[in-house]
């Protein structure tokens, strides 16, 4: 223990960036996530280009060659980010599509294996969305106990939060009717009802789900600041500036898989406006 | 202590320090967010889950079934359609059904027993590359897709042994307490599925042409396990280690296994009940480790 703080003491003026941070912020507590020198590689299939398209002879001749598969692509979506967050931190993350965001999240939340550095964290941080185990052809009935469950739910806390749940999405008796027939907006308002319920050490909002007409914006970002008051942690990623400065503290702009710039929420937003 | 301080030159020769972070994290007691779990904190993780594999393959064979007007009904259509038409090609128009008694009994028994393999395997090789929307969405022990995909196949096998069942009672044979050792085969069955499921799940997560080469595999399975024909005739003339591999074929096991509880009411030999057995331990304990082993890198292909 005494050997890792002496080091620390020794690297600290390497880092004056981190160390000023943790001062800053030692009554608001303990870090709770660590990204360090994070980097994530993707493999993304059939992205060939028309010049190698795939037919038989081709295929054939590659592996004669000994060549990769053209199709299988690498994609460096992040490249060497690292940051602290603090407990009671709300942390937004912006940039331009395709800048690693939403992969950021989800590397944060252990859900992509990262290709060089870590990611450490207290608790299991959770991503808000459970859309990708409902499914469409069941009715809202089952689809809110398939993902209560997917989250990780016990039988009692399903029972206890249904009603909750369908409350709160407004949807009333199409419960009962799968949802391939709900409109898109009772479909998204279903789904944040369900990813809400639960709550969670460190939060991972990836936008799209602020969705639905006007009063359900306003329900849902009620929810999602109780969530945030719950959390210890909250990271936001949106394209949708204003949310971001009335909700975070801080502010993290990715470009291109590297972290542009980070700190104070007006002074970010102000240059990323520029930009 | 040599370790700490090369790390440190290292560090300062690259201009940044990341070894301040990762003390950093160890100070706090932070852990990696990725990091595979011990096996058995694995199998508590699975077992928390147990409501979610059991609801997740409940919903599948439901939503499954959906689209088509007759629904449910398809649960016990497809075996039955299976059935006659395996009877038809191979009874009726190779003529195997004279030189085996009851031959339509003895056909069915083995496409239904086979059938619950063969589709455990497709489906588990499917069972993490097809999901890998809601690998990279939510947290849960991998283990718990293909699990969810051979329980699926447990609630099909339901419909198709009632099926099986009637059927042998059509054909003349009659209900024996041998019946109540029903039960123990299909669970050493189901022991080695999900084994194979999970050994198939981590073959298809990473290796994407499995897909493309499973039906031919599962076809010429099918055809050395003895399903229209009756193993021991045919292996006579083999060399003994072709027929000895023929006869330790798990699938070719599982269905003598019962058919000797359906037709022939014989008590299985102790050769048949070594051989289930240490299929579905086996299966089981080298199928889950395989699948562990690589648990914090599904999701990334």
């Amino acid at each position: 223990m005494a050997e890792l703080t002496e080091e620390l003491s020794q690297v600290a003026p390497e880092k004056p960036q981190t160390k000023k941070a943790e001062t800053h912020n030692s009554k608001a507590g303990t870090p709770t996530v660590i990204v360090d020198d994070l980097h994530i590689v993707y493999k993304v299939y059939g992205a060939a280009s028309d010049a190698e398209k795939g037919n038989a002879a081709n295929a054939l001749m590659r592996i004669l060659r000994r060549q990769g598969r053209p199709q299988m692509k690498e994609v460096h979506a992040v490249k060497g980010v690292s940051f602290v967050a603090y407990h009671g931190d709300a942390i937004g993350i912006i940039g331009r599509n395709g800048s690693g965001k939403s992969t950021l999240l989800r590397a944060i939340a252990g859900l992509l294996p990262p290709h060089k550095g870590a990611v450490y964290t207290n608790g299991q941080p959770s991503l808000l969305g459970v859309n990708a185990a409902l499914m469409k052809e069941l009715t809202g009935e089952r689809n809110i106990i398939l993902g209560c469950y997917a989250m990780g739910m016990t039988p009692s806390e399903v029972r206890a939060k249904y009603d909750e749940i369908v409350d709160f999405s407004g949807i009333g008796d199409f419960v009962q009717f799968p949802m391939s027939t709900y409109s898109s907006g009772m479909g998204a308002r279903l789904r944040f009802a369900i990813s809400s319920a639960k709550t969670h050490d460190v939060l991972l909002i990836d936008e799209a789900l602020a969705t639905g007409d006007r009063e359900f914006k306003r329900k849902s970002q009620e929810r999602i600041k109780q969530m945030r008051e719950a959390a210890g942690t909250v990271f936001l990623v949106a394209h949708n500036l204003d949310v971001i400065e009335e909700t975070c503290n801080r502010v993290i702009w990715l470009h291109k898989g590297k972290i542009r710039m980070e700190g104070d929420p007006q002074e970010v937003l102000e240059a990323y406006n520029k930009a | 202590m040599s370790q700490p301080e090369s790390a440190l030159a290292e560090a300062q020769g690259g201009g940044r320090a990341p070894e301040s972070l990762a003390a950093l994290a160890a100070r706090y007691g932070l852990r990696r967010a990725i990091a595979r779990p011990s096996m058995p904190a694995y199998l508590r993780q699975l077992w928390d889950r147990r409501h979610f594999i059991l609801t997740y393959a409940t919903s599948r064979n439901v939503s499954k079934y959906s689209e088509s007007m007759l629904g449910q009904l398809w649960q016990v259509l497809t075996p039955l359609l299976n059935a006659a038409v395996y009877w038809l090609m191979f009874g009726v128009i190779l003529g195997q059904s004279k030189k085996i008694e009851n031959y339509p009994a003895f056909l069915i028994t083995g496409v239904m027993v086979f059938t619950f393999t063969q589709r455990t395997v497709i489906s588990g090789a499917k069972s993490i590359s097809s999901n890998l929307s809601l690998i990279r969405a939510l947290h849960f022990p991998r283990a718990a897709l293909p699990l969810a995909y051979t329980i699926q196949e447990l609630q099909q096998l339901g419909y198709s042994m009632a099926v099986l069942l009637l059927l042998v009672l059509v054909t003349g044979e009659p209900v024996s307490a041998l019946w109540l050792l029903i039960p123990v085969t299909l669970l050493m069955q189901l022991v080695f599925n999900i084994g194979t499921g999970l050994f198939m799940a981590r073959l298809g997560a990473f290796m994407r042409d499995m897909n493309q080469l499973l039906p031919f595999i599962t076809r010429t399975w099918l055809y050395a396990s003895g399903v229209f024909y009756a193993i021991n005739d045919r292996t006579r003339d083999l060399p003994d280690f072709l027929r000895w591999a023929l006869e330790f074929n798990p699938a070719a096991a599982y269905i003598e296994f019962m058919r000797d509880l359906l037709i022939y009411q014989r008590f299985p030999e102790r050769w048949a009940w070594v051989t289930c057995l240490f299929w579905a331990v086996f299966a089981l304990i080298v199928g889950f480790w395989y699948f562990w082993r690589a648990e914090e890198r599904y999701g990334r292909g």
